[in-house]
């Protein structure tokens, strides 16, 4: 029987109340009073050097408050990079700056080079048009392996080259893997791309500044995942202010996907502009403007190699990576392409020896940040298409050449820096064999032939890991940052609670499912507890939402506080019993002696803990607990996803049949909201497969520049999901055993799609070995006439 | 956007006479024109709405039997409004956008607007329409001038559009994956003094006939009649979306299934 | 400046707009109906989606003064005066066919239109409809389960809450 509250439960979500009313608090719902706006004149060239900019005509504009260029931050910081990738020799990455606005050079289409406040937004506009710029055009930067070449043009004139760092993890020894792969049976070689995307939360980038004089005061209301990091990073690293007078809120916000996760140039400008105007000034993201200033996702080319033995052991894997990061180093991309790319490279497979190789590449491209699955959708896509080409190589059932070689018993050291706590992949490819039919494809494929089309099923698994990690871990791998996270358990005297968080929840449901866990827990009504969250003035410290970590990470500091509340509840519910604190046993928002009938409800305890006239005197009064939990490792949420595609051979259409996925994330507190995260996560992954590339001509033009030419995926792209996630191992070292959902679908999804493609390319003695993303029709259709 | 006024005539003649001022722009739904003008690439001193004016409106049926439809009815009126008297044409008045566009854009504001990946100008010219202006009457074939241009003079306005109707007809249209325009479509529409083809979306040259595809569908009304016809890929566009390889295939594949949707 | 004039969610409203003013402007800073959205530059993301005399169209896409004299409906009006949501919100809350919440007012308006035209759409037609709705929290999977549901139909065999 399904739960009906508490953990378990699919209560319905409480914030969909006033999101379905227009009763929302989104940042640009927010108008502060007399605010100015802001419009930035971005470069509409990919790389230049600026000789002279001309405000002067600007400034005379009407409704123009202030004009600004990059020498109006020349005594400021410029924007950070949170994590310190060492490479292959020692060295630490090549770190350019990355001013506020331009300073020299210009160096991807939509790079700010000036800002204008007035007191419109079409003022700001008219007067921007004003300004007189004088740059001189340079050789654009664009593709990454003619980048690496001596003598290549430089992104940044200071650097030695425009490799940011040349990376490597696992085998150090090249003549051992060397050794492997001559001695191997079979070797599968595959060149892929893993094509550049734009997150496109719907709501696009927004930032309110306000600066108070009297008190010294800043308020910035900004579109964010993580408002502490936010004001950690703009305090600390750019604009010098101190912390405690900065009050980041980040109220609703519409989706995030990762790209609102990094501290962006905008945010800083208009804290900064809001003190030197005197005026609160906004600045509202258009989704043109969003398309060239949202860091970007993925954007690897990638050389994989597979060596099976005669038995068809995977023996051996070697990946040489090109990863993206775009012009500047955006808050965590440097991160990506190693630490949450490399180390995934183990898969769910028993590969012994396994080395990864990443050359990340400064481009005159937008930069490139984390987007949902970062990395490890990179990493899942190399290895599970290269096992299906080693499946078709080999003759061989791809599901069984998969169960084979899956890594069975756990804990298990994985040759790249992973110690996987727990899982079952056989037991989760068996769910996805029935809950997807797959006995059934044959038949289906008839019919679809019968249509005159031809139908493929692709399979594959993935495994990733979340809830990032032991802080003293990252610390050593060169995170500049911690990954705990906080929760404050604040009980109101009349039994109530609030529970403030450091997680933020943009969509993922936090207001409802926090709460079961707490409810759950001490046996009230979900009603009785609601999370505040967002706000750097009302919750003490968070590292914010990414990495499906905020049950894993911030859900456990809420049960630990949680749990120092209900430890010190018990011992004023002993003092009112008169009995042992040992004996107090708390079930059903009761608190009883065991072995008696003498019970006290938790809101009598309450009040009492506000109202201490019956009270224990070594006890202080009040019931609030604050609790940082850092997690002991990463969690390894694993599954295994089944699509099916029929092809139109006269178009090339694809269009998706049935897709399933069967996950395994532990325990579960709220399974509709899981469901929703999966579908989400896939519909993603299906955008990435079929649909969405972010491209870039010749020169440096973003040519996928708006809705126009950026394919999202929409309801008729995709079918009902197919979703089972009763394979369950708990994690072993979190307190409610969770691993996180929420990036699940979006890595273990385009894989399936492509394998899938490719079966229904390869059917009825046709060959295609390969076709990148997007598998667009006019690709498939190439692909099929060679 | 930059600032213009705004005016929002009643009749023909206001409207005409709202037009003759310097940049004055007439506006239809704006379905285009607004994201253009927000993305300030134009900059009319002054919108003239045609929105108002009753007698710019509706679909009807003429004595000879032709559909004329006002050139300020939206696409969703004719839709509804046509899948009686030209089934084709609503069919492909339905396709166009999505519901929301369709209940503001015009066929008027498209046609003017002659986007090359737009849906009506190939029911137009594959049906041989007759653009009715304030001024004069203009064949479809000496209408469409390659890429956004039209034999339209300043000022003038599409007061309707009257199409004759063939004995059948069928619209095909590949999607542009993103913006839901034509990739490409083919409007097929047969006449008994002939078979018109016109192609959409994937030309640089804007809207076109298929006089090949033409010569043999009058010789023979069939699929298979196409069987071997290829347009020269050279000047198809190639983008992001398809090469002109793939652009000069689909219009073959389009066409042929228009040919059989008429049968 | 020019004075417009209509009615918004039944109330008789008007205020000074430029020519240029979009009605979603009107709506968003004029009346603070903060609930339209605005998603997109191109008319494509349908966040902004409105009623004007009863059919769905894109409010950042159409000038306010193109609304003078019309009946307005928004995201504000769907409501019952007491709070209680009407039959395809409660569904969308029911069947979780939201997220982060940015798309879910046009998503809800144009649900509206649709069931008003077809009130017992098949999966195919509501796919088909939401062409001009994008979300990119769900998939899709729930709105679609929603509108579904709303329409009266039985959505228990569709896979998943």
């Amino acid at each position: 029987m399904p739960k009906d509250s508490g953990i378990g439960a699919s209560s319905k979500r409480r914030e969909d109340v006033r999101f379905l009313t227009g009763a929302g608090n989104y940042t640009d719902d927010i108008n502060v009073h007399g605010q100015a706006y802001v419009h930035f004149l971005r470069s509409d060239i990919a790389h230049g050097r600026i000789n002279n900019i001309d405000t002067s005509a600007a400034e005379g504009m009407p409704g123009v408050v202030k004009v600004f260029t990059g020498k109006d931050f020349e005594g400021v910081g410029g924007m950070p990079c949170g994590w310190e990738v060492t490479d292959k020799h020692g060295a630490p990455m090549q770190e350019p700056p990355h001013p506020i606005l331009a300073q020299g050079k210009v160096r991807h289409v939509g790079d700010p080079i000036a800002a204008v406040v007035a007191d419109s937004l079409e003022q700001a506009r008219d007067a921007a048009e004003a300004i007189e710029v004088d740059i001189e055009e340079l050789t654009p930067v664009l593709d990454m392996k003619a980048a690496a070449q001596d003598g290549a043009t430089l992104v940044h004139d200071d650097l030695k080259n425009n490799i940011c760092y040349d990376w490597q993890l696992g085998e150090a020894d090249d003549a051992k893997v060397d050794e492997v792969f001559a001695n191997a049976a079979h070797v599968t070689t595959l060149d892929l791309i893993n094509n550049r995307l734009v997150a496109n939360p719907m709501e696009p980038r927004v930032a309110v500044a306000e600066y108070s004089r009297g008190t010294d005061e800043y308020t910035l209301y900004t579109t964010s995942q993580n408002p502490h990091v936010i004001r950690l990073l703009m305090c600390a690293f750019v604009l010098g202010l101190p912390e405690h007078k900065v009050r980041v809120v980040a109220p609703d916000v519409g989706g995030g996907f990762g790209t609102k996760i990094f501290h962006y140039a905008e945010e800083a400008f208009c804290t900064f502009a809001a003190k030197a105007c005197n005026r609160p000034v906004k600045w509202t993201a258009s989704r043109s403007e969003a398309f060239m200033s949202d860091a970007q996702g993925r954007d690897h080319v990638s050389t994989i190699e597979l060596a099976l033995d005669a038995d068809n052991n995977f023996v051996g894997l070697r990946t040489n990576t090109y990863a993206n990061l775009g012009a500047y180093l955006s808050t965590f991309s440097s991160s990506v392409p190693t630490w949450l790319h490399g180390t995934l490279m183990a898969g769910n497979y028993k590969t012994p020896v396994i080395q990864v190789n990443v050359k990340a590449m400064f481009t005159n491209t937008v930069p490139v940040d984390a987007y949902r699955g970062a990395g490890r959708p990179e990493a899942t896509f190399q290895l599970e298409r290269v096992i299906d080409k080693a499946a078709r190589e080999l003759g061989v059932d791809p599901i069984a050449l998969r169960r084979q070689n899956f890594i069975t018993q756990f804990p298990y050291d994985t040759p790249v820096a992973l110690t996987y706590d727990t899982g079952d992949y056989n037991g989760t490819m068996d769910k996805l064999e029935a809950a997807a039919d797959l006995a059934g494809f044959a038949a289906r494929r008839a019919e679809s032939e019968a249509k005159g089309k031809l139908r493929g099923l692709g399979v594959n698994c993935y495994i990733e890991a979340c809830g990032i990690a032991p802080s003293n871990i990252v610390g050593m791998l060169g995170a500049r940052a911690g990954l705990y996270d906080a929760a404050t358990v604040r009980v109101n005297a009349t039994g109530s609670i609030s529970v403030m968080v450091g997680a933020h929840s943009h969509g993922q449901g936090h207001e409802t499912a926090f709460p079961q866990v707490v409810a759950d827990m001490i046996g009230i009504d979900e009603s009785m507890v609601e999370i505040v969250h967002g706000d750097t003035s009302k919750i003490p410290f968070g590292m914010g939402t990414y990495g499906s970590r905020s049950l894993a990470v911030c859900g456990s500091a809420m049960v630990k506080a949680t749990e120092k509340v209900i430890d010190k509840a018990k011992k004023i519910a002993a003092h009112l019993l008169e009995a042992s604190e040992a004996d107090i046993e708390l079930k059903d928002g009761q608190f009883s002696v065991a072995g008696t009938d003498k019970s006290v409800a938790w809101g009598d305890v309450t009040l009492t803990a506000y109202v201490p006239h019956n009270f224990p005197l070594e006890v202080e009064p009040g019931l609030e607990e604050t609790a940082f939990y850092d997690p002991a490792n990463f969690t390894f949420p694993a599954g295994a996803y089944a699509c099916e595609v029929e092809v139109d051979p006269e178009t090339g259409q694809v269009s998706i049949e049935a897709f399933t996925a069967a996950d395994d994330f532990g325990n579960i507190v709220n399974p509709m909201i899981v469901d929703g995260q999966v579908h989400g996560g896939i519909g993603q992954g299906i955008g990435q497969a079929l649909l969405e590339n972010c491209a870039y001509d010749e020169n440096g033009q973003l040519l996928s520049a708006s809705f126009m030419d950026y394919a999202m995926p929409r309801a008729d792209d995709v079918p009902f999901y197919g979703v089972d996630h009763s394979s369950q191992t708990p994690c072993t070292h979190n307190p409610l055993g969770v691993k996180g959902c929420g990036e699940a679908g979006a890595i273990g999804s385009p894989p399936a799609v492509v394998n899938a493609v490719l079966d229904a390319l390869n059917s009825g003695g046709r060959a295609v070995d390969h076709i990148d993303m997007p598998v667009s029709p006019s690709r498939v259709w190439a692909a099929m006439n060679g | 956007m930059y600032s213009f006024e705004f005016e929002k005539p009643s009749t023909i003649a206001d409207a005409v006479a709202a037009l003759g001022g310097e940049d004055a722009q007439a506006l239809g739904g704006g379905q285009t024109l607004i994201p253009t003008l927000k993305q300030r690439l134009a900059a009319p001193t002054k919108l003239v709405s045609v929105s108002g004016i009753a007698e710019m409106k509706g679909v009807c049926v003429e004595d000879d039997g032709s559909v004329a439809i006002g050139g300020a009815t939206t696409h969703a009126t004719v839709a509804r409004e046509a899948a009686g008297s030209y089934p084709a044409l609503a069919a492909l008045a339905g396709q166009i956008g999505d519901p929301a566009v369709r209940n503001r854009g015009t066929i008027g504001g498209s046609i003017a607007n002659n986007d090359p990946a737009a849906c009506y100008p190939a029911a137009v010219l594959g049906s041989g329409a007759t653009i009715v202006t304030n001024a004069r009457q203009i064949a479809a074939d000496d209408f469409f001038e390659g890429m956004f241009g039209t034999a339209l003079d300043e000022g003038e306005i599409i007061t309707s559009v009257r199409f004759p109707v063939p004995q059948a007809a069928s619209y095909q249209k590949f999607l542009q994956p993103a913006s839901r325009f034509a990739l490409v479509g083919a409007y097929v529409a047969r006449f008994a003094s002939g078979v018109r083809v016109a192609i959409t979306g994937a030309s640089e040259d804007g809207v076109f006939r298929w006089s090949e595809a033409e010569a043999a569908l009058d010789k023979e009304f069939r699929p298979d009649a196409l069987m071997g016809l290829k347009i020269n890929p050279m000047n198809m566009i190639g983008d992001l979306h398809g090469s002109k390889d793939y652009r000069a295939h689909l219009v073959s594949v389009m066409t042929k299934r228009a040919v059989e949707a008429c049968m | 400046m020019t004075q417009v004039s209509m009615t918004v969610n039944g109330k008789a409203v008007s205020g000074d707009v430029e020519g240029r003013t979009l009605l979603s402007s009107f709506l968003r800073d004029h009346l603070a109906l903060t609930g339209t959205h605005v998603g997109c530059d191109t008319a494509q993301c349908g966040a902004c989606v409105v009623h004007v005399n009863g059919e769905a169209v894109k409010s950042c896409n159409m000038l306010a003064l193109e609304a003078e004299g019309a009946e307005v409906g928004t995201i504000e009006g769907q409501a019952a005066e007491d709070g209680t949501l009407n039959t395809i919100q409660q569904a969308f809350q029911d069947h979780h066919g939201l997220q982060c919440g940015f798309c879910t007012p046009g998503m809800v308006m144009s649900a509206a239109a649709l069931l008003k035209e077809n009130p017992r759409p098949s999966e195919a037609e509501i796919r088909k409809y939401l062409e001009g709705n994008l979300c990119r929290c769900t998939g899709y999977h729930n709105i679609v389960k929603a509108i579904m549901a709303a329409s009266g139909q039985d959505v228990t065999s569709i896979a998943a809450e």
